[in-house]
């Protein structure tokens, strides 16, 4: 059945994903790298899956039309884990973006190439088993993409379903790209996303890479990126949770060239029982590269946050440079925060470092406000705008950071983050 | 600094010799290899304890039956043959009978080329000491001038005797036997260790100190401690060890439980140096220890001080738990790893009271081949409102074969409290070193100044009489390259 909607050569790995998830099992809470989030909770429901591959009813641009003010962008959907055909196939001599089986088709050398090269942990073969169809971003040697590429994922249904996601992103020496990736979801009923992205850098490549979560408290994420960056590449990337249910990202970073650099980025505002869990290890392979991470959870009500940030060094990675911050907030007594940084290094001429901290808001900073005559709560929120800002500021592009600024002081503001423009926004979750 | 001369440093501190690889040729019962329900009975017998001690150990035996030996840690700990090891050795054996009271001259002589004052016309050294060597206490010093003052200081042996019912209270207290492993393993087969009681309100006028000793072949050391320091009282406690160089790997599965009540203060002081095993990594010491604290009462305190120097393999934690509400503790760590050494070690904080604090220091070197992790817990739980934490954690490296890692958790589960983890990781600076050198201070020497400043911070935390031994232990790793 899995076999029949989509192309042999996706098809080809399902049998070696299947044995690796028998041997290794779905991880449990005794698995260290799953220690704080119950994967195995996550599967229970009676999900459904789209095996049947039947086309979309409905024209999802009607549904959620979220485009960042100033900044052109050309949006591809993503509905469950069906790629929209009107986005797919978008080509020339120098760039496509569009569906996996479609690209599959036009270049099997390249994706066979690129496709499940990295693998994963078990998690990364359940989607591999699974998945059917989804989305590749392929740019071409020097080629600079002009408009950002945002892929909205989109969650809908009346019935318990489960999407298997999965992007490849090949970027040629010297290509330049903006990826920009929103997770939406509009039901009230669990959904669950597995998915898998892996991109690869070629040498002097550029790609920035954002992702926003904002989705139901139903929904959940299971997702894993894997990053492998060649020399004097440079990766942006940031994930950004403005609401979700409960969610597990795991992102691996390979500095395998040398003077790679990368930014990483990462903001989580939760509250209720929204449960995030951002899970990073960053290889540095190579000489003379560069890690830069910030990650900032505030947690209200009972909210849980996890962060494990491990930076490697392996033997002969020297003039490493590689900095980690994780500063989280708790501004509820029920809110908890678990949070591992960490250091395994190989190698003696390096500069590493990291830093975390939980703890609350500055007390004389609101004593501060309130002698000026801001009031208690408008002294806090400005204060979790101002702790959020520090992760905002560091995403490149111009338009979409004020766009995410006003997301943010929206979602503190009133606890959502919704534009008011699309039907989705207008009625979420319904 | 010049790669010529890096390569020197490493090279010569690959090279430093352990000096109390000696053995001493002394008379020594040791019980057939093997363990089994009659070792553990047979241990009880000749130590002529009471049937709950035996109940206890049998207990503890039977659930490190159920248990598998764990291997999270960082390091390559190779399967360990537990029937291939003599769980009692006593060094006194035969001749004890004859001579009560008075040590063995052999024994003397070791204990004396290892510096340690067994004879009370030492009296100047202000240290009262345990010296266990394998399974017995040899000796402890001015037992009758701390009983003046109401202080038990004696082997845990013994206090099973004369304290039964304290030692009855507390032990296991703080350590159960189902805490891990190797926890189990050694309460179904200690040996010796120390006994401290520090009454109401005494401040104890001196250092106490036990000595440990492996000194037989295929034996393992499996000594336990317990340190009751009652409501208002102070002590300070310094523990030291040393082993034989010897070719085949010895394991030491200890445990350290503390008690600490209301306004009391303990102070615990390591210098570890069991031996760490010869330059291509054979031999040397398992250490497998389980060390906590509870700061049962209101404003306890607890302070462990450690320099980790020695041990083919360190696998230890000293914890502490802050239930007393304001009570504090604190964890200074030096551990030098050279050659093949390994070392997991770090401290657990756990915040169970209001307003309580935690203090983390933690210095590492790594030189050679070798492996040195740092791995801490700092947990606020939900009822220690106000909790505050501060860790920070260094290492350097020396050489380019020799690997230094971080794993630090986190779990903070109320809005009151404050964490706060910083590490670093980085060769000796090369500015700090052109500015010495800039001055007539030559490479070598600058390499020391720099890697004893490193350390100052920890080895301050030392009393004076161990403060000496560790910058002496830690010159000799370092011995050579760096003065």
């Amino acid at each position: 059945m899995l076999q029949g909607g989509s192309h042999p050569l996706i098809d080809r790995h399902r049998a070696s994903a299947l044995a690796q998830l028998k041997a290794e099992g779905l991880p449990s809470r005794k698995v260290e790298r799953y220690k704080y989030t119950d994967v195995r909770a996550m599967l229970e429901p009676d999900f459904g899956l789209n095996f049947s591959r039947l086309p979309l009813r409905f024209d999802p641009r009607s549904l959620y039309r979220c485009k960042v003010p100033g900044l052109g962008s050309t949006l591809h959907y993503v509905v469950g884990d069906m790629v929209e055909h009107k986005t797919g196939g978008q080509q020339d001599g120098s760039f496509f973006v569009g569906s996996m089986t479609e690209f599959a088709k036009r270049s099997p050398e390249l994706f066979s190439t690129y496709y499940n090269k990295v693998g994963g942990d078990s998690l990364a073969a359940l989607n591999t088993m699974l998945v059917q169809d989804g989305l590749v971003i392929w740019i071409g040697k020097g080629h600079k993409a002009d408009n950002l590429i945002q892929v909205v994922n989109l969650s809908v249904g009346s019935v318990p379903m489960m999407a298997n996601r999965r992007q490849l992103i090949i970027m040629e020496e010297g290509a330049e790209a903006s990826i920009l990736c929103c997770n939406h979801s509009s039901t009230a009923q669990p959904h669950l996303a597995t998915e898998v992205v892996e991109a690869f850098l070629g040498e002097g490549s550029h790609l920035q890479y954002y992702q926003i979560e904002d989705s139901a408290e139903a929904s959940s994420l299971l997702g894993t990126a894997n990053f492998v960056q060649q020399g004097a590449s440079r990766l942006d990337y940031a994930s950004v949770t403005l609401s979700g249910g409960t969610s597990r990202r795991t992102v691996n970073v390979s500095l395998e060239g040398v003077g790679a650099d990368l930014v990483m980025s990462g903001l989580v505002i939760a509250d209720g029982s929204q449960h995030t869990d951002n899970n990073l290890l960053v290889t540095h392979c190579a000489p003379g590269c560069h890690s830069d991470m910030l990650y900032k959870y505030i947690l209200d009500g009972s909210s849980t946050g996890a962060f494990a940030g491990k930076v490697m060094v392996r033997p002969g990675a020297q003039q490493t440079d590689s900095q980690q911050t994780n500063a989280n907030l708790c501004v509820s007594p029920q809110a908890h925060m678990y949070t591992q940084p960490m250091l395994e290094i190989y190698a003696d001429d390096v500069k590493c470092n990291h830093g975390s901290t939980v703890g609350q808001m500055y007390e004389a900073a609101l004593f501060y406000m309130a002698q000026r005559g801001i009031g208690p709560d408008e002294g806090r929120l400005l204060l979790q705008q101002a702790f959020a800002w520090d992760v905002v500021l560091r995403i490149g592009l111009l338009p979409l950071r004020q766009r995410l600024m006003s997301m943010v002081e929206e979602r503190f503001r009133r606890g959502t983050s919704l534009c008011g423009d699309c039907a989705m926004c207008q009625t979420p979750n319904s | 600094m010049p790669q010529s001369q890096d390569n020197a440093l490493v090279r010569d501190i690959a090279n430093r010799d352990y000096e109390y690889g000696f053995t001493t040729d002394i008379e020594t019962e040791v019980i057939p290899r093997g363990l089994n329900e009659d070792v553990v009975r047979l241990i009880s017998q000749k130590k002529g304890e009471p049937q709950w001690l035996l109940d206890f150990r049998l207990q503890a035996f039977r659930h490190w039956l159920t248990m598998q030996q764990p291997t999270w840690g960082h390091v390559d700990l190779p399967p360990i043959d537990y029937q291939a090891i003599s769980y009692y050795a006593d060094p006194r054996g035969r001749k004890r009978q004859g001579n009560s009271g008075e040590i063995d001259p052999e024994l003397q002589k070791t204990f004396d080329k290892l510096g340690i004052p067994l004879n009370e016309r030492l009296a100047l050294s202000g240290v009262a000491v345990d010296a266990v060597m394998d399974s017995v206490s040899v000796k402890t010093t001015f037992r009758e001038k701390l009983a003046e003052k109401g202080i038990i200081f004696c082997s845990i042996s013994e206090a099973v005797k004369t304290h039964p019912d304290l030692v009855r209270q507390y032990l296991g207290t703080v350590v159960p036997y189902r805490d891990n492993f190797f926890a189990a393993l050694n309460s179904a087969v200690f040996s010796d260790g120390s006994f401290v009681y520090i009454p109401r309100g005494v401040r104890c006028p001196m250092e106490l100190s036990t000595y440990f000793r492996i000194n037989a072949i295929n034996t393992g050391q499996f000594e336990r401690t317990l340190i009751v320091c009652d409501d208002g009282g102070y002590v300070s406690y310094l523990e030291g060890c040393t082993a034989p160089m010897r070719d085949e790997n010895q394991l030491h599965a200890a445990i350290v439980e503390i008690v600490v009540c209301q306004d009391a203060e303990v102070k615990y002081s390591t210098v570890q140096n069991w031996y760490p095993g010869d330059r291509q990594g054979k031999g040397g010491v398992y250490n497998l220890v389980t060390k906590r604290g509870l700061l049962r009462g209101d404003r306890s305190k607890l302070s462990w001080t450690q320099v980790e120097t020695g041990s083919a393999i360190t696998w230890k934690y000293p914890s502490c738990v802050l239930k007393g509400d304001g009570s504090s503790a604190e964890f200074y760590s030096v551990a030098v790893t050279n050659n093949h050494q390994q070392a997991d070690t770090g401290t657990k904080m756990v915040h169970l009271g209001r307003n309580t604090r935690s203090t983390i220091v933690s210095k590492g070197i790594s030189a050679g081949r070798s492996q040195n992790s740092y791995r801490g817990l700092v947990r606020v739980a939900p009822q220690a409102e106000g909790s505050r934490n501060y860790s920070s954690c260094d290492s350097l490296l020396l050489g380019n074969a020799c690997g230094a890692h971080t794993f630090p958790y986190i779990d903070v589960n109320n809005d009151s409290s404050v964490v706060e983890h910083e590490a670093t990781t980085s060769k000796i600076s090369e500015d700090q070193l052109l500015y010495c050198n800039q001055r007539g201070i030559p490479p070598e020497e600058a390499v020391a100044l720099i890697v004893n400043g490193y350390a100052k911070d920890v080895l301050n935390k030392l009393p004076m009489e161990f403060a000496v031994e560790a910058q002496k232990l830690l010159s000799v790793s370092l011995e050579g390259s760096v003065g």
